[in-house]
């Protein structure tokens, strides 16, 4: 049949064959469809000459004409930002650390550096926003109120060698161990009942006093050494301070009558391993300067 | 003789079982070798019990039992895999829904290959074996080939490797491969099922009547086919211990990436598309009535998808640790596979030509003509998502989500509610349907809910992307990912409320099938007598 068939559809013809009932007609294939189909095949062919494409026995594949590497364009990218970036993270390193934060160049680097490197490696436990999770104990870091000290110095051994783990290389991981008063049997479970009160008296939340008092000499006798004698706590111990309002894992009764029973052991990586001094200087200084800095 | 022969099989397979089960080394192999214990005795039950009783097969009319089948476990499979959809859907926005006390069960990470494979391998699955014997059938006028058995046998050894893979999943049975997560001995038995469907298929073919083979059958025998070796070759790996679940893969490292993506993305494109073309291709021309438009473009479009679409796995893996050179190739050929997936979309839309009308007074045309449509979309989307500059935006976030279900959904579901439709009166000889109405509603509820899912999951996937790689001025990343988390809560809501109405609209086509059979008067001129068309 040389002539084309007419577009009324009437008039197609069908193939002939049936398949219970089903009828298939004999158009032709659609014009644009061939075109762009041919299309896409002739700019197939084109693509895998410019890129890398056709395999070689033994020696990788044909590397295209335009020379494109996907590991290459990543390095590149990487070494534009590193060598932009080198001579301040030289500064960084060099001066005091509480110079960082007056030197205005300096100031603007570790905003943003720091911040990235937190949100990479910190927000996971401190949060997105830093400001912790008080369920699973992981410290609010825009508050003023400091386990281990807030200044500059501080925070930086902190980040650096992190809290009670047992991978710094240094050994000099920061380290304290509250006593578990109810399950080693040190308290009987009546005093741990007036300690709670007693610390709840001190922090200034509903009490019942006869017990608070009796709580009092329980807290001198057993608490006070790391606490301190009047509830303020021990930044050289991480011991926390009792009598502000902030919590670590929590103030009401059942949460400080768990904590005295078992108590707490956080632990917080060494970075020394993974982050470059300029990271932990900069990060420290983001953190620093979150509210809470000293 | 036969009958002895399957006694002693069966027996032997509940025993063996039985054993396994005690030397069980893991509980998720304990409680699968239980399940295979318990459906030998019963098949064993059965065939004692009915021994010399069964009627011979008549060998002039079709065998649609095993159709009926099938189609019940579709709807069945279905409402479960969009229940358990909805279900993670809002674990996703709602962490908390991941209850404590189900921890290691019912958790997100346990649920999601579950809601996967139920949708996929159980609705999917079903539907495919059965619209396939419904269609083999009547295409090559002749009765399923392997009598009453090797249909059962494939109904029954399919759905047994569902509860096989469901269970294994909950309890911790899994080889980390997606799509692929049953263990060593459940893809065996998968094999063994798989061997006896391609038997049945071909077989039938073998025997037809009919002097051509029809289009849809073409589809069906390559999904077939592909299927077993894709199956075959991703699992390739050696068991710990005979009588423990855990397996070891053959492959390693970027070997074993490619070997799953090719695996992946072809259970995509002969599972779920070709497979559902052989669907669109019979039920389309049936439910208009007209002609198929062009039998050229279903042989240029049929040869073309097949060789094209087995070359395109690398693209999911671009930027990763697979060589450039792959990346290429996935990229091209996907691309090129643009047009040989539209071929089928112009045939079946093309078909409705002359038959336009019906949009207006039949919901099953209707959602047809919405399958195709989703079909065509994406399959424009899939090559363009495969195109490196896109797929560096786009890969490992939930626009890939979206432009799997809107696949999903939209064509592979929407034209398996149409086949439903078009099955259940004829398999039970009822007069038409229960309610056109209900249909109307399957449909509207379901093109929204595909709608909202679809369109939160874009925007989900493309402020996702765009927030991964927005770095500052020094080259450091602006936001932490708990950030990008927090920004999709919406639009986790809204895809979850579009899970919502698909969910209702699948119970309601439940409810509308059920009451077609139990309350529409029978009619007894519907065909069930083999004959050729001419």
């Amino acid at each position: 049949m040389s002539k084309r068939p007419s577009k009324h559809k009437h008039e197609v013809e069908t193939t002939g064959h049936q398949w219970d009932g089903i009828e298939e007609y004999n158009n032709p294939l659609p014009k644009w469809w061939l075109w762009t189909f041919y299309a896409c095949v002739i700019w197939g062919i084109g693509y895998s000459i410019a890129m890398p494409a056709w395999p070689i026995f033994k020696s990788g594949a044909t590397p295209g004409i335009m020379h494109s590497s996907t590991r290459a364009n990543v390095q590149a990218d990487i070494d534009k930002f590193a060598a932009a970036n080198k001579p301040i993270q030289e500064k960084l390193v060099s001066v005091d650390l509480d110079q960082i934060s007056s030197d205005p160049e300096l100031n603007n680097y570790t905003q943003n550096a720091g911040a990235a490197v937190f949100r990479t490696w910190c927000a996971q436990c401190h949060g997105a926003g830093a400001g912790g999770n008080s369920k699973l104990g992981y410290p609010n870091l825009l508050d003023s109120a400091w386990l281990w000290g807030g200044t500059m110095e501080d925070i930086h051994f902190t980040v650096t060698h992190g809290i009670r783990n047992e991978t710094d290389p240094d050994g000099e991981a920061r380290y304290s161990q509250m006593p578990a008063f109810g399950t080693d049997e040190l308290l009987e479970p009546a005093q741990i009942d007036q300690v709670v009160q007693y610390v709840r008296k001190i922090s200034g939340q509903d009490h019942d006093e006869a017990m608070a008092t009796e709580g009092e000499t329980v807290f001198m006798d057993n608490c006070s050494a790391c606490h301190a004698e009047d509830g303020t706590g021990d930044q050289m111990q991480g011991a926390p301070n009792l009598t502000d309002a902030v919590w670590l894992y929590g103030g009401d009764v059942d949460t400080l009558t768990y904590t005295v029973t078992n108590a707490r052991f956080g632990v917080m990586p060494n970075w020394n391993e993974r982050l470059s001094e300029a990271d932990i200087r900069a990060v420290a200084a983001y953190v620093h300067s979150l509210g809470g800095g000293q | 003789m036969w009958d002895y022969i399957k006694l002693i099989a069966l027996g032997l397979v509940a025993v063996l079982a039985a054993i396994a089960a005690g030397y069980a080394r893991d509980l998720a192999y304990q409680v699968n070798a239980v399940e295979v214990m318990l459906a030998a005795a019963i098949a064993f039950i059965w065939v004692l019990r009915t021994m010399g009783s069964r009627q011979p097969v008549a060998q002039n009319e079709y065998f649609d039992g095993v159709v009926r089948a099938g189609v019940i476990a579709t709807t069945f499979w279905g409402v479960v895999g969009f229940l358990v959809a909805v279900i993670i859907a809002f674990q996703l926005a709602y962490p908390a829904l991941n209850f404590e006390w189900a921890q290691g069960y019912l958790n997100f990470g346990k649920l999601r290959p579950l809601h996967t494979s139920a949708v996929i391998f159980a609705f999917g699955g079903n539907a495919l074996i059965a619209s396939s014997f419904y269609v083999v059938q009547r295409t090559s006028a002749a009765r399923l080939f392997g009598g009453n058995s090797l249909g059962w046998f494939v109904f029954w050894g399919y759905n047994l490797f569902i509860v096989l893979a469901a269970t294994g999943y909950i309890l911790g049975a899994t080889q980390s491969k997606e799509y692929a997560e049953p263990e060593w001995y459940v893809d065996i038995w998968l094999t063994i099922v798989w061997v006896a469907y391609l038997l049945a298929f071909l077989g039938t073919i073998f025997k037809r009547k009919e002097p051509h083979i029809y289009v849809a059958n073409w589809f069906y025998l390559s999904f077939i086919v592909t299927i077993a070796m894709l199956h075959i070759v991703n699992n390739l790996s050696i068991p710990v211990s005979f009588f423990g679940s855990k397996s070891v893969q053959v492959f390693s490292g970027v070997q074993d990436a490619m070997t799953q993506w090719w695996y992946g993305h072809n259970a995509v494109g002969f599972f779920l598309t070709a497979g559902f073309l052989g669907m669109m291709y019979y039920f389309v021309p049936k439910q208009a009535e007209r002609p198929v438009y062009s039998y050229k473009l279903s042989i240029v479009h049929f040869w073309a998808l097949i060789f094209l679409y087995i070359w395109a796995g690398p693209h999911h893996l671009h930027y990763t640790a697979l060589p450039d050179w792959a990346s290429t190739l996935g990229m091209t050929f996907s691309v090129i596979l643009w047009m040989p997936s539209w071929g089928g979309m112009i045939n079946g839309l093309m078909t409705l030509s002359g038959a336009w009308d019906k949009l207006r007074t039949d919901p099953i045309i209707r959602m047809m003509v919405v399958s195709v449509g989703f079909y065509g979309m994406s399959t424009f989307e899939g090559p363009m998502m495969s195109i490196k500059a896109v797929n560096s935006l786009s890969h490992y976030t939930d626009w890939t989500i979206g432009h799997v279900h809107s696949g999903a959904l939209g064509w592979n579901g929407m034209i398996t509610f149409g086949m439903l439709y078009f099955l259940v009166p004829r398999l039970w000889a009822r007069e038409g349907l229960y309610s056109l109405k209900l249909v109307s509603w399957h449909f509207w509820l379901s093109t929204i809910g595909i709608v909202l899912y679809a369109a939160s999951m874009w925007v989900a996937g493309i402020m996702q992307g765009l927030m991964w790689r927005e770095v500052d001025s020094q080259g450091f990343l602006v936001n932490a990912f708990a950030d990008t988390v927090a920004a999709m809560h919406p639009m986790f809501v809204v895809r979850g409320l579009g899970g919502v109405l698909y969910l209702t609209g699948g119970i309601i086509m439940a409810y509308n099938l059920w009451m077609t059979v139990a309350r529409q008067p029978r009619v007894e001129s519907r065909s069930v007598a083999a004959v050729p068309a001419e």
